[in-house]
């Protein structure tokens, strides 16, 4: 088991459950001493994450955030944090996995005296565990917190899960759906030259019926919008430990570019963890604005909303986009044509357009944005 | 007939008739097209119209408008009645030296009938006056006397018993006794509204077991009820502003209260002054030139007024450009005029204050205190100033938080010359000044210009030899501007007061919110944490309630608050609607 922040190493020679434990012991000797109780958490914001040129990486900074009960406006959520805190311990205890949604109701419980929950919302805890990987420099997973799976993947691998061994060709039409722990995975046999990572479901099922991994030796992976914590380790695994290319094919839109983004360089609010999720050499390979003069997909634009424009414009002043030329490209030629264009607009071409001649061009063109 | 001559002059009537045919027209005759106004029948003639014109007398006049005198309704009647007994009874103990004892009796004789009783240990009444007091408006001493009183125009108690002989047809019972060496006078008379006069109808000589004194029983129709415009409420507030009078008050109820006496000091005597140049008006400045017996404009000047020396006289003859030996009785109009003009460009000292008896802020908080088991206190004494020549004089006082209700409009007592106003609140000016006060910066919610909310109680006093009410009635206080500016700034003062105390206690129940919120929180954080740590939860929750200071912010917010021992739960429930009355337990 292996922490995946670059936060806090000096954590990592103690178990999750040590340093949980030890979270709490300093604030219990504290008390006994007379001290208030506080805690420490990084700022999870834009404005405490920088962008490491070196490494092509999203990490958070060094500003850290005071949490402490005797602040009406802190009290709920230092009560949040430390009752899960208490709540993953007795996971760590037992030995047992749970997912979200368990731990939200193992916290949710109305304060006596008040009308008011420890938790109100799923939302809450999720927030209480973020903390916590922060403070313990453990992901959730090690913690034993799994998220739902979500996302499909095909191709020709082989895999090692939980004792039964998984041919992700033959999985029938729904693929492998991937779970939100992929640490105790195993690869037995990789036969790909490259992964497509798209960001419709209905994309990934569009490729998988026309076997488009069994005639272009790749895999298709998909998830339904933001990719999920699960997807992102495991194409950081497959590109690490298999040095798989890895294409990201989205909507021509910001919300699309960010998926990339997140996939590339890492998440803002989970800076800390993009040193196991950020796959640095992840290239984007549609849908780009030239596609849609190329292509002549003018007539499937959309209009951009007023959130959109002001999405992109926020995008483009983005450390990690301000000085990529081909990006700065992108974003200028979107508020220009004012439209966006999604992946299933290729159809209009044929069903097939993509799988049989979009994809397959565009990959031996070598054309793609990095 | 001379009728239709006088139609025909005014064109309106023609305005549709063909220019060129009036001057046949013009010339009526009756059955002409023109006879458009009324028959010949029911024309009246100014001659015949002259005739029913005719002197109104004044108890006539007010006789028909009992509503101008208080006597609207037949609630308010009763409380009227009390109240000009009452004011008389004071105001002559006063000017006599006396300290007063009044007995105010009450008594239900039928429904809506009842019998009111006062009795007072005044000077009692020469035998010659009786008459013109209690049966002739407009007389008086006080009209024209320039010092505090209660009374000012001499109507009150006439008009009271002129009510009561209308409603019951019976006539005032009135005994008095000036010596005590000789036996009283009783008198019964009614008023004779044509002539404004008293109309005796038994006038003897009776033995009257007291020193000196009047008892005036009046019959007339009425209602009692409690509440904030009862007797009760009425007199308990007399009480208050006039501590060095006792009041023995029976209800209709038959229930006794005593207002004993606080003070043995009577009230410092308001001196009686002249009027003040500033204040004079062109009218009675002729009239006094007619009047006065001065033999030069200078003397007149000096002798009639206040605050004019030889000096002062000089120089407003001067800028006047008069001659200071003028004889006054030849100064008429023109002359009045620039007389005027001369007093307004001469700088004339303000006039004295003696006149003035004002009850002390210190007075007014305690009759607060008595009355309101409140957190905290405030009173405001301005110093006099002149209006339209009078001096006048207010005195705030608040009360705050405590038992009184958070989310209703503020309480506001007026008074005015020691006398309780209770009617009339929307039109008098001190409801005006405390409206137009902005109270939000005194940490008190106000909407717009409308009454402060919050467990607040305003009192106000305005002392004056002459208060501008703004009807016979004297339940308001005319809407004058610089009366309002005055009680704004005493209102502004008390509200700085208040504004301390209410930020302070805010900051204090602040944090006393946090800490019960804390504490609330404490068995949570420390079972979660005991969980956590495997530490005792019990050290952990005592450690933690320690670091919240709780029982240190709760003494610190009570010693913020006023300690009144004065309060007399009894006294404040006098003139209180009744509650429903609760079922004891013990009686079933």
């Amino acid at each position: 088991m292996e922490p995946w922040t670059n936060y806090r190493r000096e954590t990592m020679t103690k178990t999750p459950k040590d340093t949980l434990v030890g979270i709490g012991k300093n604030l219990t000797d504290g008390i006994k001493k007379g001290t208030p109780p506080k805690i420490h958490i990084p700022v999870r914001s834009l404005s405490n994450v920088e962008f490491d040129e070196k490494s092509q990486k999203l990490r958070i900074g060094a500003r850290m955030s005071e949490r402490e009960f005797f602040n009406v406006s802190h009290t709920r959520k230092f009560l949040q944090t430390i009752e899960v805190a208490s709540i993953l311990k007795g996971l760590l205890d037992i030995g047992k996995h749970s997912s979200l949604r368990d731990v939200f109701y193992m916290a949710k419980r109305t304060i006596p005296g008040t009308k008011t929950n420890v938790v109100d919302q799923q939302t809450e805890s999720d927030k209480a565990i973020e903390d916590l990987e922060l403070m313990s420099g453990f992901s959730r997973e090690n913690l034993h917190v799994n998220a739902n799976k979500m996302g499909s993947v095909a191709g020709n691998v082989i895999i090692e899960d939980s004792g039964d061994t998984i041919n992700w060709g033959k999985m029938g039409s729904g693929g492998w759906s991937i779970p939100s722990n992929v640490e105790n995975i195993q690869f037995n046999k990789v036969n790909a030259k490259y992964i497509i990572y798209m960001e419709k479901a209905a994309v990934w099922e569009r490729l998988h019926e026309d076997k488009f991994w069994k005639k272009q030796n790749c895999i298709i992976m998909s998830s339904q919008g933001q990719s999920t914590r699960g997807i992102r380790r495991l194409l950081q695994r497959l590109s690490s430990e298999h040095k798989l290319p890895i294409y990201v094919l989205t909507d021509n839109d910001p919300w699309g570019i960010y998926i990339y983004s997140v996939l590339k360089f890492g998440s803002i609010s989970l800076a800390h963890m993009s040193e196991g999720l950020a796959i640095s050499n992840i290239k984007y390979i549609g849908v780009t604005c030239d596609d849609v003069e190329k292509y002549q997909l003018q007539r499937h634009y959309i209009a951009l909303n007023d959130k959109d424009i002001a999405r992109v414009k926020q995008m483009r002043e983005y450390e990690w986009f301000k000085h990529n030329k081909a990006w700065q490209r992108q974003f200028k030629m979107m508020l220009n044509a004012k439209a966006k264009v999604e992946i299933q607009a290729l159809s209009a071409r044929g069903i097939t357009f993509i799988s049989d001649t979009y994809l397959p061009e565009k990959i031996k063109n070598n054309e793609f944005i990095n | 007939m001379i009728i239709l001559y006088q139609t025909t002059k005014y064109p309106a009537h023609l305005s549709n008739i063909p220019y060129n045919s009036e001057p046949k027209d013009y010339k009526m005759s009756s059955g002409s097209s023109l006879s458009v106004t009324t028959k010949d029948s029911e024309r009246v003639s100014a001659e015949q119209l002259a005739k029913g014109h005719k002197e109104v007398g004044i108890a006539e006049f007010f006789a028909r408008n009992k509503h101008l005198l208080g006597f609207d309704n037949k609630r308010k009647s009763l409380l009227t009645t009390i109240k000009e007994a009452v004011d008389n009874a004071l105001d002559a103990c006063e000017e006599a030296g006396i300290l007063p004892e009044i007995t105010v009796e009450i008594i239900e004789m039928s429904e809506n009938r009842f019998r009111v009783i006062v009795e007072d240990n005044g000077p009692g009444i020469v035998k010659r006056n009786m008459g013109k007091i209690f049966a002739k408006l407009l007389y008086g001493s006080k009209f024209h006397s320039r010092k505090q009183q209660r009374g000012q125009q001499g109507i009150g108690i006439s008009a009271a018993v002129m009510y009561a002989h209308h409603t019951t047809g019976r006539p005032a019972k009135i005994i008095s006794k000036t010596n005590p060496k000789n036996p009283a006078h009783y008198i019964e008379l009614t008023i004779d509204t044509k002539k404004n006069d008293a109309k005796i109808l038994l006038d003897e000589e009776r033995e009257w077991d007291k020193e000196h004194g009047t008892r005036i029983e009046l019959d007339l129709e009425a209602s009692y009820q409690k509440g904030s415009q009862s007797p009760d409420e009425y007199l308990k507030q007399t009480a208050v502003t006039n501590p060095h009078a006792t009041i023995i008050y029976v209800n209709p109820k038959a229930v006794q209260y005593v207002f004993a006496r606080a003070s043995e000091k009577l009230p410092k005597k308001a001196k009686e002054i002249l009027p003040h140049p500033y204040g004079v008006e062109i009218g009675d400045l002729i009239k006094m030139l007619q009047d006065t017996k001065e033999k030069t404009l200078l003397a007149f000047l000096q002798n009639n007024f206040s605050r004019v020396s030889k000096a002062v006289a000089n120089e407003i003859t001067a800028n006047a450009r008069m001659s200071a030996k003028m004889r006054p009785h030849s100064i008429h109009r023109d002359g009045a005029e620039a007389l005027i003009k001369g007093i307004h460009t001469t700088k004339i000292m303000a006039p004295s204050t003696d006149c003035l008896s004002p009850i002390s802020s210190e007075l007014l908080e305690r009759g607060l205190k008595k009355e309101i088991q409140a957190e905290f206190y405030a009173s405001i004494s301005r110093p006099a100033i002149v209006v339209n020549g009078n001096p006048l004089q207010v005195e705030v006082a608040l009360a705050y938080g405590g038992n009184q209700t958070g989310d209703s409009p503020a309480r506001l007592m007026r008074f005015a010359n020691r006398v309780p106003l209770l009617y009339q609140a929307g039109g008098c000016g001190i409801t005006r000044a405390v409206t137009g006060t902005n109270w939000k910066s005194y940490g008190i919610q106000q909407s717009g210009s409308n009454m402060p909310n919050g467990p607040l109680t305003i009192a106000v006093h305005i002392s004056s030899v002459w208060v501008p009410f703004t009807s016979e009635s004297k339940e308001a206080i005319a809407q004058n501007d610089e009366i309002i500016k005055e009680i704004k700034l005493a209102l502004q003062d008390a509200g700085r007061k208040l504004a301390g105390y209410v930020k302070k206690k805010k900051h204090a129940k602040k944090r006393l919110e946090r800490a019960n919120l804390f504490e609330r929180y404490i068995p949570e954080v420390a079972h979660s944490l005991a969980k956590l740590t495997g530490e005792p939860e019990a050290v952990l929750k005592h450690k933690l309630a320690e670091m919240t200071h709780k029982e240190e912010l709760v003494a610190r917010l009570s010693e913020l608050h006023d300690t009144n021992v004065e309060y007399d739960e009894s006294f404040a429930n006098i003139g209180k609607e009744e509650e429903e009355a609760h079922l004891d337990p013990d009686e079933e």
